[in-house]
Formats: structure tokens, C-alpha cells, sequence
């Protein structure tokens, strides 16, 4: 298969069995066969993928921690025809910045959001994310992420933003078997198209392997995905208003 | 200063609520909408300083503005606009702290908008307006200096600039037009633009911080900026910004004392400062007035750097030195020797 020209040829930092590899791919696949690869300006996160610039070709803005979806209000607002996506974790989107999240959510900015849950902080070590699953063990859980210790609970993202009015779309896919990453494909072409009609917010909520701080190895973290993390975090189109 | 930023091509604001700027922020969501521009109500502060990172990536003029206690929280943001060598105009209309503090004028927050404020090596432009005509002006300087050299620019009034009416010309702006090859504008004809201050790598880092102290000595060398009034022949040079350099304006009615404003506090203007202080033989001591309890001061006593005695004398919390007090006290000082 041809390589997307979005995609820089060249080797990624990320571990084995990383999902983020996969999901790079995937939006610059999407980004080309929209043809929107020259009207593109991303906005990397503040985590693994925070030199995402050095292997997508278009224009990339970075962020602030937790403040992806405030620049990219930014860039919109001045830019309404550019394709505008952030590309952000979890603890980055649903921890440190979620009061940006839910706002740009709420005012249904014309953005388009990529969300890669892993349940857990992956470039600082391993720490306890907003989407940990009860009883997973981190480097700051280390008996289990506990509700009754007041750890809480892992936030559903995408039916949390789901219930805003600004919100047109939200889709929960994964990407630890071939069949769900075509499918993956096809939700973050969606969540674009939706953009580029201003139908309003759109969010792909990505599971997504990271085998080196679950202490598995990369089968093992596919595995994880299917038994334990679906469980908590069902796949399937959460909202369509399109 | 907001009808300024639009007569400069301001094309995004974004702001919070907060006392006492409120009346830019309302202004602005009326104006920025007559001229087809974007206005923002941010859900917060860092909110509001994030958006204009990102409208600035894009090579627009971008500004937001807002008291002590927002700026408090612009910090990360400021840090980030800075490192990624983003043009932009911030507005501080100072009020008392620390802490929410209180709604009063202030010159407390002199040290967060000149040495940093923010993580890391880096600098703001820092202008301070003593009338509501200057501070037109500034703003619209403030963008002109931002696109030449790459940098976020502060407007550090305080709560009486903030607050005041007075007569005032709306000069036409002169505006600078630079070209932004940086700017992210999509990938059509050229190779992919990046805005970013982060490198994994040390070495390119260190690079990158060289390249932004360059930035910095050139606009120490060329935008110093400061007003003196009876300076050259005086006892006792008094120093002081923006609303309070400005109340003790009737202090040089008195052949005695001479009186250096700076207009850009940083760069502070040290070298024409010490042009003055070198300059003249019958000079006693420079005299700093500020409402705060000692910030500029400093700067001013690095720069004098021991050739006359530099004295003090301020107010903060709301309270603000008053001209008598002030006269007073360089007179006892003058009386002792």
C-alpha cells in the first residue's frame, strides 16, 4: 500500500506494540484520502505523541498540556476553512485539560478530536490516568486503582461530552485488531467530513495498546484491550447528529 | 486600548471576566463583531492565552487582556508564546494583591512582567502607558513590536489608566507589515511549518534558547523607551511608571528635582538612565516612587550600580504613594545632608 504523504518516511520513538504508531497512520491516511492534507493544522499534545510534528507532513501547532482544544479554538477561529484536529491522551484530555475540553465541546467548535485512551500516563512512567480501570495497577496505584481509597473512577470521555448539544459526533473504536483499525479509519474520515461541513464537535475516543507501563508484552496488551478495557469502554458510535 | 487594537488589525481576542478591564472585554465582543473579527468569552484565563497561541500560530494579530490574578494564570501560556516565538499583545491592567487582593490600582506585578513570570529564560516587551492617549498609542506599538522580533508584548497599565476618562486624539496607526513564513496556514506550496519550543534533544534546545537571547539583546539595543523632564540639571532624579510617574508630574516644578519615566520597563531603559546620572555633576540621588513595596526599584539600582545613592519610597494594596507625601519626604532626605 502506498504511503500516505502526510506521513514522514521515517522511525518512530514509540515502543513495541504501541498503539500510537497505528493511529498516526490512520489520520494521515484519513487527512489524504480527504484530499485535505494542504487545508491541515494539528495540534500535538503534550505526552509520547508530543513530537507527532516530526512524523506528520502538514502544519502543527504545539500545546500547553491539557490546553490542545483552547489553541485550536484559536486556530479555527481565524482559519475556518483549514481541516483543525487535536491528537491527545487521556490524562492530557480528560485530566489536566478537561475544562478546555468540555468548553470547545460545548461551544461545538468546528474541531475534530482524536483520543487515544490508554488508561494510564505513558511518557512520564505510568502514573494513574482519568480512565484507569478500577483495580488496574500504576505506578501510583500500586494495590489497584481503588473507588473506596477515593481513587474514583475511569471518566467516559466520549458519553460525557456526548451530552453536550455542540457535539456531533463521538465514536469508540480500537486499534488492537485489524478488522477495528479499518473501522477506526473510517470514524476519524467521518469525524472530518463532519468538520468540513461545520456540523460541529467530533470526537474518536481510540483504545489503545501500551504494553511497556501495563508490564505485558504486545499480545498480551492486545489481549487487555479485548477482555478487560472494552468491558469498561464499549465500542460503537456514541452520538451521530450529522 | 481596545479601539486601538482594533485600528491595529487586531483579528482575535479572547478574555475572561475580571475587574477592573472588564471594559475591554465588552468592547471588544461589540467591535470585533462590527469588523467581521473573531471574539472570544473563554472559559478561562489559560483558556483565553491558549486561544491566542493558536490564532497567533496562524500569523494574525492576536491579543487578550485581563487584572493580576488572570495574568497569574496566563503564565503557562505566556511561557509557551514565548518559546515558540509567537507575536501577541497581552494587557495587564494591574490591581492590588497578593493573592485575589482587591480591585485598587497597582504596580505590583512589575516583577512577574519583567523578569519572567513564567518557567524558563525568556522576555516580554513591557510598555506602561501614563494617559489614556498613550496608551492607545502603545497598544498599537505593541503589535508593530511583536511582528518585528517574534515576541509577546505586555501593556502593564494599572487600575486608574484602566478606569480613567480623558480627551484623546485617534491617531491613524502606522502599522509595520511583516512577513510570516512561520505562520500555519496549510501545507500548499511549501514544506510543513511547525510552532513549537519543545526539543528532545539538548543540543538543539540550547540552540533554540541562543537564538531567543539574540532576540533579546537586539531589542535591549534598539527599544529602550523612557521620558525625563528637568533630568539633566537636578538634584534628585525621581523615577517612576505609568499612573504614579504621572501624579508626580508637578513634583519637577521644582528646578531641584528632575523626573525619568520609563515608558518600556523591559527593556528597562538603563542606558539612558545612566546617560542622565553620568551626565549630571550636581545630581544627590535618584528617588523611586512605585505602588508597590519595591519592585522597579531594583532594576533602577542595577543600572545606577552605586554612583548615587538610590532611595525609596511606595505604597501597595490599594493604597498608592500621593504627591504630597512624596514631596515631603525628598525634603527631609535634602534637609539631613
Amino acid at each position: 500500500m502506498a504511503h500516505a504523504k502526510s506521513l514522514r518516511d521515517v522511525s518512530t520513538h514509540y515502543c513495541p506494540g504501541c498503539g500510537h504508531g497505528i493511529v498516526h497512520r490512520l489520520v494521515c491516511e484519513a487527512v489524504d484520502e480527504l484530499g485535505l492534507r494542504e487545508q491541515t493544522i494539528a495540534i500535538a499534545p503534550v505526552g509520547c505523541a508530543v513530537i507527532a510534528y516530526d512524523y506528520w507532513n502538514f502544519d502543527v501547532c504545539e500545546a500547553p498540556h491539557g490546553r490542545g482544544l483552547a489553541v485550536a479554538t484559536g486556530i479555527k477561529r481565524v482559519k475556518p476553512d483549514r481541516l483543525v484536529f487535536t491528537y491527545q491522551g487521556d490524562g492530557d484530555l480528560a485530566s489536566i485539560g478537561m475544562a478546555e475540553t468540555i468548553h470547545a465541546a460545548n461551544r461545538g467548535e468546528d474541531i475534530s478530536c482524536v483520543f487515544i485512551n490508554n488508561a494510564c500516563y505513558g511518557m512520564t512512567g505510568g502514573q494513574m490516568a482519568p480512565t484507569t480501570l478500577v483495580g488496574q495497577k500504576t505506578v501510583t496505584t500500586p494495590l489497584g486503582r481503588s473507588p473506596e481509597r477515593k481513587e474514583g473512577y475511569p471518566i467516559k470521555v466520549s458519553e460525557l461530552l456526548s451530552q453536550l448539544p455542540g457535539v456531533c459526533y463521538a465514536e469508540r473504536v480500537s486499534v488492537h485488531a485489524p478488522a477495528l483499525i479499518i473501522q477506526a479509519k473510517k470514524a476519524i474520515k467521518k469525524a472530518f467530513i463532519a468538520q468540513q461541513e461545520k456540523k460541529g464537535f467530533s470526537i474518536v475516543e481510540v483504545l489503545s495498546m501500551c504494553p511497556t507501563v501495563w508490564r505485558m508484552t504486545p499480545p498480551e496488551a492486545t489481549q487487555f484491550i479485548k477482555t478487560q478495557m472494552m468491558k469498561e469502554f464499549p465500542l460503537g458510535i456514541i452520538k451521530e447528529k450529522l | 486600548m481596545a479601539e486601538a487594537a482594533v485600528q491595529a488589525g487586531c483579528m482575535f481576542y479572547a478574555g475572561y471576566p475580571i475587574t477592573p478591564q472588564n471594559e475591554i472585554t465588552s468592547y471588544m465582543s461589540k467591535r470585533m463583531a462590527e469588523e467581521k473579527r473573531v471574539f472570544v468569552q473563554s472559559e478561562s484565563e489559560v483558556a483565553a492565552v491558549n486561544m491566542v497561541l493558536g490564532a497567533a500560530a496562524t500569523g494574525v494579530r492576536a491579543m487578550t487582556s485581563s487584572s493580576s490574578p488572570g495574568i497569574s494564570l496566563k503564565q503557562e501560556g505566556l511561557s509557551y508564546i514565548a518559546g515558540c516565538r509567537l507575536p501577541c499583545l497581552i494587557i495587564n491592567v494591574m490591581r492590588a494583591g497578593p493573592g485575589l487582593g482587591g480591585i485598587g490600582p497597582s504596580q505590583s506585578d512589575y516583577f512577574q512582567a519583567v523578569k519572567g513570570g513564567g518557567h524558563g529564560d525568556y522576555h516580554m516587551i513591557v510598555l506602561a502607558p501614563d494617559s489614556v492617549q498613550e496608551a492607545y498609542d502603545l497598544v498599537i506599538e505593541s503589535f508593530n513590536l511583536a511582528d518585528t522580533y517574534r515576541i509577546p508584548v505586555m501593556i502593564l497599565a494599572d487600575a486608574i489608566i484602566g478606569q480613567m476618562s480623558e480627551p484623546m486624539v485617534l491617531r491613524k496607526p502606522k502599522i509595520v507589515k511583516v512577513s510570516k513564513e512561520w505562520a500555519l496556514t496549510g501545507v500548499k506550496d511549501r514544506e510543513a511549518n511547525v510552532v513549537r519550543s519543545f526539543s528532545l534533544k539538548n543540543e538543539a534546545l540550547f540552540a533554540h534558547n541562543l537564538l531567543l537571547q539574540k532576540t533579546y539583546a537586539e531589542i535591549r539595543q534598539r527599544e529602550e523607551k523612557a521620558e525625563s523632564n528637568n533630568a539633566e540639571d537636578c538634584r534628585i532624579l525621581l523615577c517612576a511608571y505609568g499612573s504614579i510617574a504621572r501624579i508626580m508630574q508637578p513634583l519637577a516644578e521644582d528646578p531641584a528635582i528632575g523626573l525619568f519615566r520609563p515608558v518600556s520597563l523591559w527593556p528597562f531603559p538603563e542606558k539612558k538612565l545612566q546617560t542622565l546620572v553620568r551626565n549630571n555633576r550636581h545630581l544627590e540621588a535618584v528617588y523611586v516612587v512605585e505602588a508597590s513595596f519595591g519592585q522597579m526599584v531594583e532594576d533602577v539600582r542595577l543600572a545606577v550600580n552605586g554612583k548615587v545613592p538610590v532611595h525609596f519610597y511606595g505604597k501597595a494594596g490599594g493604597a498608592i504613594p500621593q504627591l504630597e507625601e512624596v514631596r515631603q519626604k525628598i525634603a527631609a532626605l535634602r534637609k539631613k545632608k
